[in-house]
């Protein structure tokens, strides 16, 4: 069984309105005692029952990696997406039971940095509200700069600023208040290392252009989860268990191996760490890699496939699962 | 002098060779036949525009060698020369302390000089892939012995005799980057005074 795999039963403590897309939601142990600690940065993948569905959404903790009593996430809802959000915010009440994964860290601060140099997007600052938490208390160097649409969207936006006072930084978007990154990347103390979390394209812009500005590989770090895309339904066989599975067209690949009853490994649901990778035993057809995981050398060859994300389109495939 | 990885241990350090990259500014640290590499960078393409925002710290290698007048002639901004790593520290150390994220750095030299200006930047808080890094020059090797935990430079023949409490050391490639030097371990500890003949392994 894979990590992250592991389970652990709550029991959900509150549900809070944090704004009119975002809800924040507590969990605390069923039965009581602590929950596992976490480093700031860490996600847990939350088991739904969704009217018969399984779902299992990845979710940052954003709650103080201090305290092992509770974990919290916030939630944006999503219209368009498969409908792991909307359960969350449709179903999901206080008393409700249920299942999360362990913590697992693909985001952590770098311990060794002089700085720490926080850019989140929206429902991005997640990560960073643990992060600044655990840094607060080790005394820790960090500056955060947040972008939301405007006030009402920025969660989080003024108690972060009562609390850390002008370590943080905002950006409205609707206010035209943009982010001077150029300036911002230029005078940044050596030994700074930069974390991103928010929008894809938000990503790319602050790692392209702190390349550009020679900021070296190892000192950039992102967070992107993506969902699952939507895509055709498509036939899998199965080379290892023998069977033959179908991928509904709101289910990704790992979701049906997991409905088949195949254990298959995964940690991020996110096409991000590489957990789920597999190999292609035969196709014919096209691949559908939406992973940030593979090299692109590695996409064309059509040997591998990150389940999680990753969809295809033809005749046939087989995969080694 | 080139270096041979062959037959070793992946804790072993590996160099490229230098290039040009994007950068706020550029500081080499190098010594004696890094000087080389500064040169050929500079002859290269896409080096010309570098000086004015380039900083040189160099200092004579392990040998003796010692070419400052010719780094000092290729007009960078700054050309500074120590007479070792020692006395370059604090200038480097207050460097690392003053610089911005985008300056770029540049050891070139030997694996003593490389290894310790390396440490320094990872302190500054660097990480360790960020630095680029071409050997050049002297073989000769920092040994730290694991018995009295005194480093010996410029070691030059294996076994050698640790300079702080007397052991014959036979020298590992297995490499401490938190202490820029190569393992020594006591080759005579079961029969005293059986000690293979030294060979000069490092020049
Ligand atoms: S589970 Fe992380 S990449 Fe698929």
């Amino acid at each position: 069984m894979s990590a992250g795999a592991q389970r652990l039963d709550v029991t959900v403590a509150e549900v809070v309105d944090v704004n009119p897309l975002i809800k924040r939601f507590r969990f605390v142990r069923t039965g009581g005692g602590a929950l596992p600690t976490f480093s700031g940065g860490s996600h847990i993948v939350v088991d739904m029952d969704d009217a018969g569905t399984r779902r299992l959404n990845p979710y940052s903790l954003m709650s103080d990696p201090g305290q092992t009593d509770s974990y919290m996430i916030s939630v944006r809802r999503d219209d368009n997406g498969r409908g792991g959000s909307l359960y969350m915010h449709r179903s999901v009440r206080p008393g409700m039971q249920m299942q999360i994964g362990w913590p697992v860290n693909l985001f952590p601060s770098d311990l060794r940095a002089k700085k720490h140099l926080m850019i989140a997007g929206g429902i991005g600052i997640t990560p960073f509200l643990a992060q600044m938490a655990q840094l607060d208390r080790i005394g820790g160097r960090f500056e955060l700069h947040y972008a939301a649409r405007n006030r009402t969207l920025g969660a989080y936006m003024d108690e972060l600023q009562t609390r850390y006072g002008a370590r943080v930084q905002t950006y409205l978007d609707e206010e035209g208040q943009a982010m001077d990154l150029k300036g911002l990347l230029t005078s940044q103390p050596f030994g700074t290392h930069l974390y991103v979390c928010g929008p894809k394209p938000m990503i790319g812009w602050v790692l392209d252009t702190a390349r550009t500005l020679g900021w070296p590989e190892g000192a950039l770090h992102s967070e992107e989860f993506l969902a699952p895309p939507v895509g055709q339904p498509f036939e899998v066989e199965l080379a290892r268990s023998g069977k033959t599975i179908r991928v509904g067209a709101a289910q990704s690949l790992l979701e049906a191996l997991e409905a088949a009853g195949v254990d298959a490994p995964y940690l991020c649901r996110g096409g991000a760490c590489g957990q789920c990778e597999t190999d292609v035993c035969e196709a014919d057809g096209t691949f559908e890699h939406n992973d940030h995981w593979l090299s692109d050398a590695e996409k064309a060859s059509g040997r591998k496939i990150m389940p999680c994300v990753s969809r295809f389109r033809g005749a046939r495939l087989v995969i080694d699962r | 002098m080139s270096l041979s990885y062959e037959g070793t241990i992946p804790s072993r350090p590996r160099y490229g060779q230098l290039t040009p990259r994007p950068g706020s500014g550029h500081l080499f640290v190098a010594d004696g036949e890094g000087a080389d590499a500064i040169l050929a960078l500079f002859a290269g393409p896409g080096a010309k525009g570098m000086l004015a925002t380039t900083q040189i710290v160099y200092m004579p290698g392990p040998t003796g060698t010692d070419k400052s007048a010719e780094l000092e002639k290729l007009g960078a901004d700054i050309f500074f020369r120590a007479p070792d790593y020692s006395t370059a520290q604090p200038r480097l150390k207050r460097l690392f302390g003053s610089a911005h994220m985008g300056l770029q750095l540049y050891l070139t030299g030997t694996e003593g000089l490389i290894g310790q200006a390396q440490r320094d930047a990872i302190e500054a808080g660097l990480p360790h892939t960020a630095m680029q890094t071409e050997h050049r020059g002297s073989t000769v090797r920092r040994v730290q012995c694991v018995h009295c935990k005194g480093i010996t430079e410029n070691v030059r023949t294996d076994p050698f005799v640790c300079s702080h409490c007397g052991l014959n050391l036979f020298v590992r490639d297995h490499y401490s980057r938190r202490l820029a030097a190569f393992q020594g371990v006591n080759i005579d500890a079961e029969d005293p005074g059986q000690v293979p003949p030294q060979v000069e392994r490092f020049a």
